[in-house]
């Protein structure tokens, strides 16, 4: 069976889910138990490494962002914590009226 | 080491891979009297396309010209109410100078919604026994054009069916076959490693001149082409969902750029420019995937390969849509409606290139005339709005003979 989460490219620092990850699985990175503390969903990113504010996120050996927040290795890498260095994503939230 | 499959033979020479009588509205306020016209033919080869404005455009003439005289199209109907812009004999002109028997109704001369309806399904008639005559003829592997769009993307579909999809491009490219690629808005972040793939170095610059224009463009829209959906999916940004979209292109050179209804010169792959030229005036390039689907069908695409991650269900008016599903656990929930689980690739039971074949087995039995699941439940999605383009510098197709 394969791994949770896979790297796409040597250079990357995020890795991707492959199946639901559930909160307290024990996750390899790089050949280390790493236990993963929050619910992880196919496709979402989890931090290779440490990650600190203004790191570039690399992802197919390519940059998508930088992170906002401090991410130990292992936590849930996504809007949250990372942004845009071109456009800002928006959310559901963004028409509709005001919450 | 395919064998050929057969297409219909048009009087200008293309030929499509199905035979469609499109029923065609001018202005929103005909909408009804065509839709009505095509749901009372009860053909699933009888569809309905339109544009629902008012106002002149060039670019929604220029597109409604191409998809009329499209390769899967045998004959047309235009609906007019009668006093829009939309020149109809201007494009009845065009349809007949293509070869395809064209009627035309204006509905102000008609009398009316009952009388128009009426008189439009007795011409349906008239234009599916003329289509029915059209020439059928061997046709080849090269002489297919092949459109690809994301839609619905998640964290899986840079990863499983858009490569997928590349592997595939790369085969049908290196058959001579035409395949266009599209939504500068989803390479934004990408355009340096695109450019070193162009032909050209004059296309290159050309090709991350059409990156920058989009980004310009979605800048002053406030939103970048990202949904909601891109983000629950696991995706975060605007480039981390363009590297996963520009992976549906393969790795094969890039040998031009397209505006709508501008017909691949040779074969091989082009990126379909969908972005407008100028100040933003109409909005959103485009509103939806239809509208972007519409547009690879005005470049000639016979087939259209729609990658989803969280689920799109859609198809389109003209040519049939293959939905290559990169999520294992949607095509689970959706599998009525996806004709590739490229899903498995994330849980192990398949390969990039095992599904690539399927993809390519998938366009070549559609060719030759299988309904893909979106066609034989009906899909006919059509949407075409305002824009507006400035004319193709000289750079963006160095293989277009003079």
């Amino acid at each position: 069976m394969p791994e949770a989460l896979i790297l796409l490219h040597p250079t990357d620092n995020v890795l991707v889910c492959r199946e639901t990850i559930a909160p307290g699985t024990v996750a390899t990175i790089d050949g280390e138990a790493v236990t993963i503390t929050q619910p992880i969903e196919v496709g979402h990113k989890v931090a290779r490494v440490d990650l600190r504010p203004g790191d570039k996120i690399l992802k197919y050996g390519a940059p998508i962002g930088s992170m906002t927040k401090d991410t130990p290795r292992g936590g849930h890498v996504h809007m949250h914590n990372m942004q845009s260095d071109y456009i800002p994503s928006h959310t559901r939230n963004a028409s509709g009226g005001a919450a | 080491m395919t064998a050929p499959f057969k297409g219909y033979l048009r009087a200008d020479g293309r030929k499509g891979i199905r035979n469609v009588v499109a029923v065609a509205y001018l202005v929103e306020c005909a909408h009804h009297v065509a839709r009505q016209i095509v749901q009372k033919s009860d053909d699933m080869d009888v569809h309905l396309i339109g544009f629902p404005g008012c106002y002149p455009n060039d670019y929604a003439f220029k597109v409604m010209s191409a998809v009329t005289t499209h390769p899967n199209v045998g004959g047309v109907l235009l609906i007019s109410l009668g006093c829009e812009s939309f020149n109809r004999e201007r494009l009845k002109s065009a349809i007949e100078a293509s070869g395809r028997p064209c009627e035309v109704l204006v509905i102000q001369n008609s009398g009316g919604t009952l009388s128009t309806i009426q008189k439009g399904r007795e011409a349906v008639e008239r234009l599916k026994a003329i289509a029915a005559e059209t020439p059928v003829v061997d046709m080849d592997v090269s002489e297919l054009v092949i459109g690809t769009i994301c839609g619905g993307s998640d964290g899986t579909s840079g990863i499983t069916a858009n490569p997928a999809v590349g592997r595939a491009f790369d085969w049908f490219g290196a058959q001579g076959a035409a395949c266009v690629f599209e939504e500068t808005g989803e390479l934004v972040g990408c355009e340096t490693i695109m450019a070193s793939r162009a032909i050209t170095p004059e296309l290159g610059a050309a090709l991350e001149a059409c990156v920058q224009k989009a980004e310009a463009y979605y800048t002053v829209m406030g939103y970048g082409s990202f949904a909601p959906g891109n983000a629950e999916g696991g995706l975060t940004t605007q480039e981390e969902k363009s590297m996963g979209a520009y992976s549906k292109s393969g790795a094969a050179p890039i040998c031009g750029i397209l505006q709508p209804g501008d017909i691949p010169p040779t074969g091989g792959l082009y990126l379909l420019d969908v972005v407008p030229d100028g100040e933003p005036r109409f909005g959103f390039p485009n509103i939806s995937d239809n509208a972007e689907i519409v547009e690879l069908i005005a470049c000639g695409s016979h087939v259209t390969l729609f990658t989803t991650g969280r689920g799109s269900v859609v198809g389109s008016a003209i040519s049939p849509v293959i939905k290559v599903c990169a999520n294992p656990d949607t095509y689970r929930k959706l599998s009525e409606d996806m004709d590739i689980d490229a899903g498995k690739i994330m849980e192990g039971r398949a390969t990039l290139d095992a599904v690539g074949q399927e993809i390519i087995d998938s366009v070549l039995a559609t060719a030759a005339g299988q309904r893909t699941k979106s066609e034989a439940m009906g899909h006919q999605e059509f949407i075409l709005t305002y824009k507006a383009f400035d004319p193709l510098g000289p750079a963006c197709l160095p293989l277009k003979r003079a």
